[in-house]
């Protein structure tokens, strides 16, 4: 009886510890959260960013300029870090989410405004990547990253040249195609390759984009993330799809590998800064967001992990550094760029639609 | 101070990473994302029922392996002299200290197409065969990941058998093979139980392994969990609700286990 009531007493407590630290988390309305206040505590700003999306020696750099300490977290994807941010307990000042997710939290109410006068650095920002879809009016981002989805093949083991998603659903390649492993990303190749929006609401159209990928399982390899490296490198696979600045990384292992952008278009994509509502150092975060845009450190960070910055004059200096199939992959021509489609955010019904046929689609048969 | 007091430490960890986890699992099954009540969670779930006939199939095979294999072993562990013993006791702990992920990643590179098997088998001219991204692959890579959980608990059961009862058998007539039949396995069924426990639970659920053994062409109730948290519509509640419902059957089928082994100890402690 005894050990009952101090276990019941003791999950009480914790309860009770983890409401009130829920509740901490977001300050009070009217509560003004940035840390002008708080002089005499030491100056942090807290980061989430993808996998090897940084030059880590930039935040070195940056504590040393600002004599603000940097708490550097990775994340695996944007639902994830949605996941997170939504179940609570994550501390962030800067986070790093692509273009549909920003879109998202934004509509959700899940980011801050930024205070541009803390972000000169913004003018230094390529026209192209302000104001884009996700965030039309540009206040709540400032663009990191950019770059473009596409086709890689082995050239030994393919002896034509690809230049259509087709080639993805092509039955002489079967049992050596791999798929990329989350929904968005693989109706998008289905829905250009039948030549629909990426972003389209039509349900019939989603429908047919299914009805393509269930006909593409039965002569698919796998669907992969991170493994597709692996598979590419080695032959174990001949095709996939996957972004484009990756390529560069898979092409110093394996010579024969090939980079095209099909015909039908692919993703444009934008990862870009924001600050997360309960950030309590928003002014570090805009501090931070300023640096990364500088053209030294943007130029530190494309030449470490070789994705195109937004940052205008940083990009023309380091396409002068790359050879000319490095250029191709990194950068996107004018032509090709105009056949590129960014994601926006999809209505929440859409997105169930998604779920379940992508479950039916992975699992049910 | 009583010694008592020196549970509260164990009772605090377990109410703060267990009771409490459970507790939150149970009130976001049983809401809607508003924080209302609700038994959609549960009444939706017939579509999912292919992967739960699939993942508890899986388990169940993997779990027949791991006792096929990890019997044996545990048998001749017991029956050992002790420098026999150490020698074998580090081959079946020895991968238990690296990564799970790195080993599975292992497995990966072995079992691929073009990877060491294949390699293998075409350098002695035999044909190659066709492993990765299917159910064999991913029971191959829970039988090697949970084969210890196996071996430990039989062999720490058969290691304390009274040696005497196996003589008083013996003088009493019975040859080797009876003494096994009659005496070593009822006697070691606990082990069994409490082995079989602690393999297909974990083997139910497992879901790294469907992911890069499995190419994700094996979809298992631990794909699917992950799925409704980090899916794009972002889903606890349902999620959830395929927690308990798959905790509930795992915990039915551990009762049933402690009914055909009562009279021996019980197979966990529930």
């Amino acid at each position: 009886m005894r050990k009952t009531t101090i276990v019941t007493a003791l999950v009480c407590l914790l309860l009770l510890a983890a409401l009130t630290g829920c509740g901490q988390e977001t300050p009070a309305a009217g509560e003004d959260p940035t840390n002008g206040g708080a002089p005499a505590q030491a100056q942090v700003v807290h980061v989430h960013n993808w996998g090897y999306f940084i030059d880590r020696d930039v935040l070195g750099i940056f504590e040393e300029e600002y004599g603000i300490r940097v708490i550097y977290h990775e994340f695996v994807n944007n639902e994830t870090l949605y996941a997170a941010l939504q179940l609570g307990g994550m501390i962030a000042d800067v986070i790093i989410p692509s273009d549909y997710m920003i879109a998202r939290m934004i509509e959700e109410e899940m980011l801050y405004e930024l205070n541009f006068s803390n972000i000169p650095n913004y003018t230094l920002i390529d026209p192209r990547f302000r104001s884009l879809a996700f965030d039309p009016e540009n206040r709540f981002s400032v663009a990191y990253k950019v770059g473009t989805t596409g086709l890689i093949y082995n050239s030994a083991m393919i002896p034509y040249e690809i230049t259509s998603w087709s080639a993805l659903f092509d039955e002489r390649f079967a049992g050596q195609i791999l798929m990329f492993n989350n929904p968005r990303d693989a109706f998008a190749v289905a829905l250009q390759y039948l030549g629909y929006d990426i972003n389209t609401i039509n349900e019939d159209e989603i429908q047919e984009a299914f009805e393509l990928l269930m006909e593409q399982r039965s002569i698919l390899q796998a669907y992969v993330m991170d493994e597709i490296f692996d598979k590419l490198e080695s032959g174990e696979a001949w095709i996939g799809p996957w972004y484009a600045p990756d390529f560069l990384t898979m092409y110093a292992h394996n010579p024969d590998l090939r980079f095209v952008r099909p015909a039908e278009g692919t993703n444009f994509f934008v990862n870009a800064m924001v600050v997360p509502r309960g950030s309590e150092n928003r002014t570090n975060a805009e501090k931070f967001i300023n640096f990364m845009v500088r053209t030294d450190i943007a130029l530190m960070n494309m030449r470490a992990i070789k994705y195109a910055s937004a940052s205008y004059d940083a990009a023309v200096i380091f396409a002068e550094e790359l050879n000319d199939l490095e250029r191709d992959v990194v950068f996107v021509g004018p032509e090709e760029y105009a056949l590129t489609e960014v994601f926006y955010h999809l209505p929440s019904h859409i997105l169930e639609l998604y779920d379940r046929l992508w479950i039916q689609l992975r699992g049910l048969s | 101070m009583k010694p008592k007091y020196f549970s509260i430490p164990y009772v605090g960890w377990m109410a703060m990473f267990v009771v409490a986890p459970i507790i939150i699992v149970f009130v976001y099954a049983f809401t809607t994302p508003g924080g209302e009540f609700t038994l959609r969670n549960f009444s939706d779930m017939g579509i999912f029922m292919p992967v739960f006939f699939r993942s508890f199939r899986l388990a169940f095979i993997a779990t027949l392996l791991c006792i096929a294999l990890g019997y044996p072993v545990a048998y001749i562990l017991a029956r050992e002299a002790s420098r026999v013993q150490l020698v074998l006791f580090m081959l079946i702990m020895l991968p238990l200290w690296m990564n799970f992920l790195l080993r599975t990643y292992a497995w990966m590179s072995i079992l691929e197409n073009t990877g060491l098997l294949n390699q293998f088998l075409s350098f002695l001219g035999l044909p190659t065969v066709r492993i990765i991204n299917t159910q064999t692959a991913v029971v191959i890579g829970m039988v090697y990941n949970f084969l210890p959980f196996m071996i430990l608990p039989i062999y720490s059961v058969i290691v304390k058998i009274d040696k005497n009862l196996l003589e008083a058998a013996h003088d009493l007539g019975a040859n080797s093979f009876l003494v096994f039949r009659k005496l070593i396995v009822p006697l070691s069924l606990p082990g069994i139980l409490s082995g079989v426990t602690m393999v297909f639970v974990p083997a139910v659920s497992a879901f790294v392994i469907t992911q890069l053994l499995g190419g994700g062409m094996v979809f298992l109730l631990g794909d699917l969990i992950e799925m409704q948290f980090l899916g794009t519509a972002h889903n606890p509640q349902v999620g959830s609700a395929i927690s308990i419902l798959m905790m509930l059957i795992v915990i039915a089928f551990v009762i049933l286990m402690n009914k055909f082994g009562s009279g021996e100890e019980k197979a966990v402690g529930l």
